[in-house]
């Protein structure tokens, strides 16, 4: 979309020879737009651009904490290639992202269907739906370690009761068990988010699409297959590349719930990252293992960006 | 409501029980799934210590409430003071953030200067850098600074992630406010800050609050910087100070951590209550470009 206002701006300012030179100066546009960009560009560019970059030159050095580290190259990689628990970790990463986002999504587009209905106090429902999103992850994460505590947690009493088991299960305890519990603990705090999101997206569908498709005697299923999701695809686009890349890059969950155990089971290459750099010390090991998730960053970030794309062509509006 | 009329349209041909099996009952399980852990978390916070540690009588309820663990984080541990840290870290984070990306927002979306769109671009991509990847250069210069283990790190910090999300938010809300205001204001002479000042932000109101509870609680939830970039006991924030000290040894205090948790989820959770739509708003904003 072209905005209408460039020209008519150039077209109402004041007379160019009434105003001083410095008053000029902001009026202009441009330098205006750079002023009013200074304070973020500031703080981002030292915060987030540089040490982006930093982080990237860390990865070929042997930085320890508290000493600044040589250049060596590509050994960190070499290293990390042969080793054992970092191959682990991006295999977990992308075991934890891979589930964890199918389940989210199916289970966040059922309960939006469900929360589209017309059902009694529906704002509450909505607003209450969206509590494991609000709250801190690691706080909520605290209640389900508790929940999946070996001793006295309340999942296995209730097994127990029900008859399906004879001893407490130690969830996070076993690496498989562990896993699952983790990606269940995320997918809990996930869900909401998708229901939420995709809730709008359905809330835009004119119900004379509905209408239509009925008269032509579709099902239930076919309308849900041949008019909801078309129509909510570019939605979901966007927010199920939010959820990959924030599951890809989860951290808070697994600290609080395993610290990466039991025997590596459960590390991510973020928590992997964290505990080689900060408690281990190795800063360059653990920059070149955050360094190795911007390329499936990267991939994700295109996949969204043609995902905005192919929305703008279905709309028919060119920019 | 405007929704209900339009899903009242065919709604009278489903019959109730048949609602019954495909709507209320699934609905009911996700409430149950969704709001247990906030349930489990209270009813801990209030039992005795005997009622936990026992696999006797109803798990779910507690005979003897008690609010030994309260008085326990209150008294004796750092938590009131880390309550205080997370509310200041928070408030001039998001504070300094919604100035900064006020003026970012308004300068790419409406002072269209040359680069606009690139720098809207570079907003967005800033926005997917998650702060996992950043922790460690950042640990780094954080020291360098001399500012390691102080409430300014963080409050220098938390901008990273803050205002790409407000910028990018408050960009789609200015796009809503029609030209021809600030046309008019133009043609009577007014400066493009007064423009800003007088017309745009007060009409942005709702956009600057959606914002704002959502740049808090994004704070609030912050983990990863705070406990990486804070050592002592006094400047650490809610979420870190539960996880690395009410935590010793092998022996848990659950009523304790339960207590400590409900506690930090408060202010969040009742800030919310008061600005739903808002935060509703923000969320489904943001990724609707």
């Amino acid at each position: 979309m072209t905005p209408p206002h460039t020209q008519v701006m150039t077209g109402t300012a004041p007379p160019v020879s009434a105003l001083s030179p410095l008053a000029r100066l902001f009026e202009s546009r441009h330098f205006l737009g750079l002023l009013f960009m200074l304070p973020a560009g500031v703080l981002l560019l030292l915060f987030l651009t540089y040490p982006l970059g930093l982080g990237v030159f860390l990865g070929f050095t042997d930085a320890k904490v508290g000493r600044p580290g040589e250049w060596i190259g590509t050994e960190n990689y070499e290293f990390l290639v042969t080793d054992s628990v970092f191959r682990l970790s991006v295999w977990n990463t992308f075991l934890y992202t891979g589930i964890a986002s199918v389940a989210k999504f199916g289970l966040g587009l059922w309960l939006a269907l469900l929360l589209n209905e017309h059902i009694p106090f529906k704002a509450y429902i909505r607003a209450i739906v969206l509590l494991p999103f609000i709250v801190p992850t690691v706080l909520s994460a605290i209640a389900f370690w508790w929940i999946y505590d070996a001793q006295f947690g309340i999942v296995s009493w209730m097994f127990q009761r029900l008859g399906l088991i004879h001893n407490y299960i130690d969830f996070l305890g076993q690496p498989n068990l562990a896993r699952m519990s983790v990606i269940i603990a995320n997918v809990w705090r996930g869900v909401p988010f998708i229901a939420i999101s995709l809730l709008a997206g359905l809330q835009t569908i004119s119900p004379s699409l509905y209408e239509a498709a009925a008269i032509d005697g579709a099902t239930s299923f076919q309308k849900f297959w041949n008019v909801t999701l078309p129509m909510l695809s570019p939605i979901i686009a966007v927010v199920m590349t939010f959820s990959v890349l924030f599951t890809f890059t989860d951290f808070q969950l697994i600290w609080v719930l395993t610290r990466g155990g039991p025997i590596n089971a459960t590390h991510l290459m973020a928590t992997l990252s964290f505990q080689r750099a900060i408690p281990g010390g190795a800063l360059g090991e653990g920059a070149a293992i955050a360094t190795a998730m911007i390329p499936f960053l990267l991939a994700a970030i295109l996949f969204s960006y043609f995902g905005l794309q192919r929305r703008r062509w279905q709309q028919g509006t060119k920019d | 409501m405007k929704d209900t009329e339009q899903t009242a349209g065919m709604a009278y041909l489903v019959s109730l029980p048949r609602k019954v099996v495909t709507v209320y009952v699934p609905l009911a399980v996700f409430l149950i799934v969704l709001l247990f852990p906030f349930y489990w978390m209270a009813v801990t916070s209030v039992k005795p210590n005997a009622e936990l540690l026992s696999t006797e009588g109803n798990p779910f309820w507690v005979s003897h409430p008690t609010f030994e663990h309260f008085s326990k984080l209150l008294f004796h541990t750092a938590y009131p003071s880390w309550m205080w840290n997370t509310i200041l870290i928070s408030v001039v984070s998001t504070f300094g953030s919604l100035a900064a990306s006020v003026f970012a927002a308004y300068a790419i979306e409406r002072l269209r200067f040359q680069g606009s769109r690139q720098a809207g671009m570079a907003i967005f991509l800033a926005y997917l850098i998650p702060p996992s990847i950043l922790f460690i250069p950042l640990a780094t210069m954080v020291f360098k600074f001399g500012i390691f283990d102080s409430k300014l790190a963080l409050m220098l910090t938390y901008p990273t992630f803050l205002i790409p999300f407000c910028t990018w938010l408050l960009m789609g809300y200015f796009r809503t406010i029609p030209f021809e205001l600030e046309e008019c204001a133009l043609i009577d002479g007014a400066t493009r800050w007064q423009i800003l000042i007088k017309i745009v932000l007060p009409l942005a109101v709702p956009g600057l609050i959606s914002a704002g509870i959502f740049a808090f609680t994004l704070s609030w939830n912050e983990f990863i910087y705070a406990l990486t970039f804070i050592s002592s006991s006094e400047n650490k924030t809610v979420p870190v100070g539960v996880i690395t000290e009410l935590v010793e040894g092998d022996v848990y205090h659950w009523g304790a951590l339960m207590a400590g948790a409900l506690l930090g989820s408060l202010p969040v959770a009742v800030m919310y209550s008061f600005f739903v739509e808002y935060y509703v708003a923000g969320m489904t904003g943001a990724v609707k470009e």
